[in-house]
């Protein structure tokens, strides 16, 4: 069952209206046992192993086991994602480690300003090529 | 056979919410994404409204939701004229090369607003290594040095790519929101199921149709335009993982075709859905070979350690002539071809020789150098595949000492990657020499007035990627605007009756609450068929008639029209799907999708009579590239009353010149 969630772990997000992974995963896998308050993958072999879930996780409740028709068992690989990079810690089947860390992000979350500082949209060019902010373009 | 009927009587008919808009995006990925941000530029101030619909929540969804480690196209230094020829020669000569080099002309743009935005982009520093994108060092657009790992790709680390890019879209929706003075324009976990012509105009969209996955909740949406863009189509083949592992497709498993199949509902031309991507992937993780072969230059071979693209190549050339000649100018089709060669000759397995890339390249590398390449190398999983990385920790593989198997995975359908199935679209006008049915009005809408694609969506078009789906994205977006000023006075006006198309969505929960009690389990029950068995069925027809993995991708006439016969009577049985819950009923439409986008792919295949894309597909019983009668685009159109589809050819017209 590729993504996981550790029982002990999992306070289904404490009886919020969805829990995060519900939010995130994009194949609707994630679901929440309200009577147990805990989160569980209800379709594991619709499972791209994508890892939205387990990065969003904020009790880190949530691993993946690798495909079960065709990854031994024993390895792991876990990641913790902050706002500007991601730690992982990869476990091979027989205990060797690797940690990598790589930035994910330039900017501060939140911060994107879309249009500021860029032409403004000229009408004349709608219907032909080029963008809002790209007048010019080469043709053939 | 009884045909069941809706009444809900058995389950709960649900709340209905109205959404009237002018510009409706379907899907979250990178095209809506694309034509929001760019639309909204134009449309706000003319008081134009923009509402996107995603099946799942925008940070995370389409194919970029894992992220990537690499942008494919980036055309920086080189001109569009000869990408345009990159993708004509990868895509064995058929293409609309207006659409490629218009994609080609806008998509750096869009990758300067990804790295304005908060994307990091290696970079090549003056002394030659490469610098993560986190580094300081001046940005494409200042002159910076990208990293390329092959003539059109460089390498960034985008584990948060589309979170990024869903930041863009999402503000500017905001933007667009408060500005017209609309109350909701995002909806996510709502899926669209159904697009609705017009009233007075059969051959017009007015409107569509879908449900919530989580609240009883259906939505109609009525607009002057849309852009269909929801990814391609993957797992309409059975594939080489038939348990757990199904899900590690290689595209997204979620691409459920519902791109192709509402187009062709709604009558709009398709065109080379034939065609078919098979990428040769690492072995069951499905992980990235690209930056592997480009970046690290390592060789596949045989078990043997015969590079089998030279060893077979004659044999390919006795079938293939010129598509298999010039050893440096192999199509990723024809490398497939020669692969299997020998995959069926028992020299497999295909080995990636990743320990030999790796010695070779640490014999000038310093210590500290080496180990900063490896952590590159699994970068490359872990940014877009991290199921890759699970698989050689469980087989205890470092790619620094071992190799690793190779494998050509099922098909998959999509017209954004190395790939170019989909719809025909307009082109941009602009370019000299084209036909007249290449241009008729706006820029990437389909045949049918009004509706527009992009990305996995526009066909004959391919090796966009993701920064080329977001820029395509952009083009419809504004060309949307254009066609929303030009039709201002038009108030779209649903063509069917809505409880109607209600009643027909929710049929298979209806079904399932009329017989889930007539046997002791409910999956197995001769009153309906669950979403799950609908979709083995599929895929075992497909996988075993229309060239799946298990008869090495070939198929013929003969195999071809049992497979329709066995597709035509699946469709039947669509109208006894049964759904347990809002999940499954998702689950029920899409694979209903699949199989209409599987029902195209196979009439295409069995229409056209060569074998245009060796390695991808073969005709047994035309085992040739015929370029005098076949370099042409292949046309489908799907009558909807009749289930019947009429194909034909449409000139292929060169405008680059060799």
């Amino acid at each position: 069952m590729p993504s996981f969630v550790i029982k002990e772990k999992c306070d289904g997000c404490k009886g919020q209206e969805r829990t995060a992974c519900m939010y995130i995963c994009p194949n609707n896998l994630m679901k929440l046992d309200v009577d147990r308050m805990l989160a569980w993958n209800q379709e594991p072999d619709q499972c791209w192993e994508c890892y939205n879930c387990v990065k969003i996780c904020p009790q880190q409740a949530i691993e993946v086991r690798g495909y079960a028709d065709f990854v031994p068992l024993g390895g792991n690989v876990i990641p913790l994602r902050g706002t500007d990079a991601i730690m992982w810690t990869i476990k091979f089947r027989n205990g060797n480690l690797k940690r990598y860390k790589f930035p994910i992000r330039t900017t501060a979350e939140g911060s994107i300003d879309l249009y500021s500082g860029k032409p403004e949209q000229d009408y004349d060019n709608l219907k032909k090529p080029g963008f809002f902010n790209m007048p010019e373009y080469p043709t053939l | 056979m009884e045909v069941e009927k809706n009444e809900f009587k058995y389950c709960e008919k649900p709340e209905v919410v109205t959404v009237d808009t002018d510009i409706l995006l379907i899907g979250g990925g990178m095209a809506c994404c694309g034509a929001v941000y760019e639309g909204a530029k134009w449309g706000t101030p003319k008081g134009i409204r923009f509402t996107m619909v995603d099946k799942a929540a925008t940070d995370r969804s389409g194919a970029v939701a894992q992220g990537l480690s690499a942008i494919n196209t980036y055309c920086g230094e080189n001109d569009p004229a000869d990408y345009v020829k990159y993708v004509r020669k990868d895509l064995m000569g058929v293409i609309r090369e207006d659409l490629v080099y218009d994609l080609g002309r806008h998509v750096d743009n869009s990758v300067h607003l990804f790295e304005e935005w908060g994307l990091p982009v290696w970079k090549r520093a003056e002394d030659g290594s490469t610098q993560d994108g986190s580094k300081p060092a001046p940005k494409l657009t200042e002159g910076g040095k990208p990293v390329r790992s092959g003539r059109w790709q460089i390498m960034i680390n985008g584990e948060s790519y589309k979170v990024i890019v869903a930041e863009a879209a999402k503000k500017a929706l905001e933007y667009n929101r408060k500005e017209t003075g609309v109350e909701q324009n995002h909806f996510e976990r709502v899926f669209i199921s159904e697009l609705i012509h017009d009233k007075n105009d059969p051959n017009r969209v007015a409107g569509a149709i879908g449900f919530s996955v989580r609240e009883n909740k259906v939505y109609v949406f009525t607009a002057k335009t849309m852009l269909l863009a929801c990814g391609g189509a993957v797992n309409v083949y059975r594939p080489r993982s038939t348990a757990e592992g199904q899900g590690r497709a290689w595209y997204p498993v979620w691409n459920a075709g519902t791109t192709y199949a509402l187009a062709a509902q709604a009558g709009a031309e398709l065109v080379l859905m034939e065609n078919r991507f098979v990428p040769a992937r690492f072995k069951d993780g499905y992980g990235p070979v690209g930056a592997w072969f480009l970046f690290f230059k390592c060789k596949a071979t045989n078990s043997l350690g015969e590079d089998y693209c030279s060893t077979n190549l004659g044999v390919a050339n006795q079938d293939f002539g010129k598509y298999a000649e010039d050893p440096h100018a192999l199509t990723t089709a024809m490398r497939n071809h020669m692969m299997m060669i020998d995959m069926k000759a028992g020299k497999g397995p295909i080995l990636m020789r990743t320990h030999e890339a790796m010695q070779a390249l640490g014999e000038t590398m310093t210590p500290k150098q080496m180990k900063h390449l490896e952590a590159e190398a699994w970068e490359d999983f872990l940014d877009m595949c991290i199921g890759q990385a699970v698989v050689w920790a469980g087989n205890n593989i470092e790619p620094d000492k071992l190799p690793s198997e190779l494998m050509p995975t099922e098909p998959y359908l999509l017209g954004s990657h190395a790939g170019c199935a989909g719809i025909w679209v307009s082109g941009p006008g602009d370019i000299a020499g084209i036909p007249d049915e290449w241009h008729w009005g706006y820029n990437r809408m389909t045949t049918v007035d009004g509706l527009f694609t992009a990305g996995d969506g526009v066909g004959a078009s391919g090796h966009k990627f993701s920064s080329g789906s977001h820029a395509e994205g952009r083009i419809a977006g504004k060309a949307m605007v254009a066609y929303c000023l030009d039709h201002a006075d038009y108030k779209p006006e649903l063509g069917r009756d809505v409880d109607e198309v209600i009643a027909e969505i929710y049929l298979p929960m209806e079904v399932y609450g009329k017989y889930k009690d007539y046997s002791t389990d409910t999956s197995v029950n001769p009153h309906y068929i669950k979403p799950k068995m609908f979709q083995a069925r599929l895929q075992k027809i497909m996988d075993e008639y229309v060239a799946g993995v298990s008869t090495w991708y070939t198929t013929s006439k003969t195999m071809l029209e049992k497979g329709l016969e066995h597709l035509v009577m699946l469709k039947e049985d669509a109208g006894k799907m049964a759904a347990e819950d809002l999940h499954e009923l998702m689950r029920c439409w899409e694979n209903y999708h699949r199989l209409m986008a599987g029902e195209a792919h196979a009439q295409h295949i069995l229409f056209r009579e060569d074998t245009r894309y060796p390695g991808y597909y073969f005709r047994a019983d035309h085992f040739y590239v015929d370029d005098e009668n076949w370099r042409c685009f292949t046309i489908s159109k799907y009558d909807r009353d009749t289930h019947t589809w009429s194909l034909s050819k449409r000139d292929y017209v060169q405008v680059v010149p060799d």
